[in-house]
């Protein structure tokens, strides 16, 4: 599976990191020769074989739903790169 | 050289125990030898004398009052991808170098109940990801053994600053062999404990169905007392498992006579160094001697695609995890833009490092429409064959022993530009957390000068086999007891 140029970009934009020129270059060769070395699943027969989640295989938890104390807000906020009183501020999302 | 110098855990208690020293003194000595040797080994990345000096004055009012645990008032170092309420958590990234959380991870809680004395935070492979501590966006620890070679990753700082003896015992974390490792690099004991065994809560998640946090130390011990400490079940962490967490070290007790003991071919890969081969080998003949049932006829077909499915899985889970990092909420921000989507693209540009950018993109790769099936739930059905396999091989023998690495702390520098090589390194690593099962490293030798792991493999839940194994050897040899010159 070789990636091209167009690929790489694709795919960074799926998950929304930004890439230097020089880094498309550098990842489209070293994303290509690693997953040219995946291939090698394909030798394997997994028919009839079920997928692995994790490998305690808990069945899903399920807890009470407990009215209990959680965080102080200024502490939640205290991390927030921008705050507007006890609000995280954030550039627009909709544009107008 | 000061007395109170490479103590182990159990050697440091007696003495707070007997009040010979007070944690006071330990840690005042520590903290002059974390001065001493960080500007040679450079593992921590922030360090907590202030708050070591507090712990251990708290620590002397409770050994006053006849309560002491085995971890009280002893100085022990925590990796930066455990949540320190306070105290800035980085992972090692840029994009948390300013992080500081407003609550305890689990074990935390659970050491600080014990009586911790944290010294400070380890460096690391940024967000985990790496065999060399070279992707640390900050700087790269050294290898106490020799400081032009790396510790190995991604607990590379944990490990050094224990082999250096800047502490007594630290947690790292292990998704792919970030403990085993560095542990096999610096010549520490390094446990990987069973999946679920270890609350996750308050550990930054890389890759959720394959990190563990676990404990490195200079002896078997000194490893299953800090094992003893963070053990056991939190409903907080839903994969958490209830299941009883006893004392850890009833089971030393040097015999492992009749224990029936594999060693699967696949392990002892092409390529691998011949001076490792050799230890591990007589290291096996050890186990042998001791009276343990060893077959050296032990096939687990599937491992050499451990390599692809856990490439496949870890930086899928990892490409999940790491989109919360989108300049709201917390940590780095790009300033420069108004548009919501370029603030985003630019503070993950920025934020990562090449390695966790290239893990996320091959994520989210194997993740995406038209790819899912040929590569991420091929991957998990492969995991299943892993398992099974395990299985299989802990039906017929209570361990199996291969080595932890192919090599040794190889050069710095040597693997960056090559990340299928640096990849390699964890070949024999990878196996174990995509099972979910428990191993450990142990000092089993050295290779032109520098130290060589043997790593022991159980059933899950059974981390007591390995500790019975690992401490059997241990007495019949001296490895443990060889330092670095630097320390």
């Amino acid at each position: 599976m070789k990636l091209n140029r167009e690929e790489v970009l694709h795919i960074a934009r799926l998950a929304r990191v930004g890439l230097t020129e020089d880094e498309i270059d550098t990842f489209s060769i070293q994303l290509s020769n690693i997953l040219e070395n995946f291939e090698v699943l394909n030798q394997i027969d997994t028919a009839g074989i079920p997928p692995t989640a994790q490998p305690n295989m808990l069945n899903t938890v399920i807890k009470d739903d407990l009215v209990k104390p959680s965080l102080e807000r200024e502490d939640a906020l205290a991390n927030a790169p921008s705050r507007d009183g006890e609000f995280i501020k954030i550039r627009p999302v909709l544009e107008k | 050289m000061n007395q109170l110098d490479n103590l182990t855990v159990a050697q440091a208690h007696q003495l707070l125990k007997k009040r010979e020293v007070s944690s006071t003194d330990l840690t005042s000595a520590y903290i002059e030898r974390v001065e001493k040797l960080e500007s040679h080994v450079q593992a921590l990345v922030t360090r907590t004398a202030e708050v070591a000096m507090q712990q251990a004055a708290r620590a002397d009012e409770r050994i006053a009052r006849g309560d002491i645990q085995p971890l009280t008032g002893i100085p022990g170092i925590i990796k930066d991808v455990i949540c320190t309420k306070g105290i800035r958590t980085t992972c090692s990234s840029k994009m948390l170098e300013n992080f500081i959380p407003p609550y305890n991870a689990a074990v935390i809680e659970r050491l600080q109940a014990a009586g911790m004395v944290m010294m400070g935070k380890a460096n690391m492979d940024e967000f985990a990801m790496g065999s060399s501590n070279e992707n640390s966006a900050f700087f790269p620890t050294r290898n106490p053994w020799d400081i032009t070679r790396v510790p190995g990753g991604s607990s590379g700082g944990s490990a050094a600053s224990v082999a250096a003896g800047e502490a007594l015992y630290s947690l790292g974390s292990d998704t792919g062999g970030s403990i085993r490792l560095p542990a096999s690099f610096c010549n520490l004991v390094g446990l990987k404990p069973t999946y679920g065994r270890v609350s996750r809560y308050g550990l930054v998640a890389f890759a959720s169905s394959l990190d563990q946090i676990g404990p490195f130390a200079r002896t078997v011990t000194d490893t299953a007392l800090v094992f003893s400490t963070i053990a056991g079940y939190d409903e907080r962490d839903s994969t958490s498992v209830n299941i009883e967490a006893d004392n850890f070290t009833s089971c030393l007790d040097g015999d492992i006579r009749g224990m029936k003991i594999g060693v699967p071919g696949e392990y002892f890969v092409e390529g691998m160094q011949p001076g490792v081969k050799k230890a591990v080998e007589d290291a096996i003949n050890k186990l042998e001697e001791l009276g343990a049932v060893v077959d050296r006829s032990v096939s687990l077909p599937s491992t050499p695609y451990a390599l692809a499915v856990y490439y496949i899985l870890a930086p899928s889970e990892a490409s999940a995890n790491l989109a919360r990092y989108d300049g709201v909420k917390y940590g780095y921000v790009y300033p420069d833009s108004e548009n919501m989507w370029e603030v985003m693209e630019k503070t993950r540009e920025f934020g990562f490092g090449p390695e966790v950018k290239r893990r996320i993109m091959l994520g989210t790769y194997a993740l995406s429409a038209g790819y899912y099936d040929a590569y991420y739930l091929k991957a998990q059905k492969v995991r299943t064959i892993i398992c099974r396999e395990f299985s299989g091989a802990f039906e017929k023998y209570d361990a199996l022993v291969t080595p932890t690495a192919p090599c040794i702390a190889f050069k710095m520098g040597e693997k960056l530009d090559d990340p299928l090589q640096m990849y390699l390194t964890d070949v024999c690593t990878l196996p174990v957390n995509i099972a979910g099962i428990p191993a450990i490293s142990i000092p089993a030798g050295f290779s032109e000068g520098m130290p060589v792991g043997l790593q022991i493999m159980a059933k899950p839940f059974d981390e007591k086999t390995l500790f019975k194994i690992g401490y059997a050897y241990e007495q019949a040899t001296d490895w443990h007891k060889h330092m670095p010159a630097l320390a």
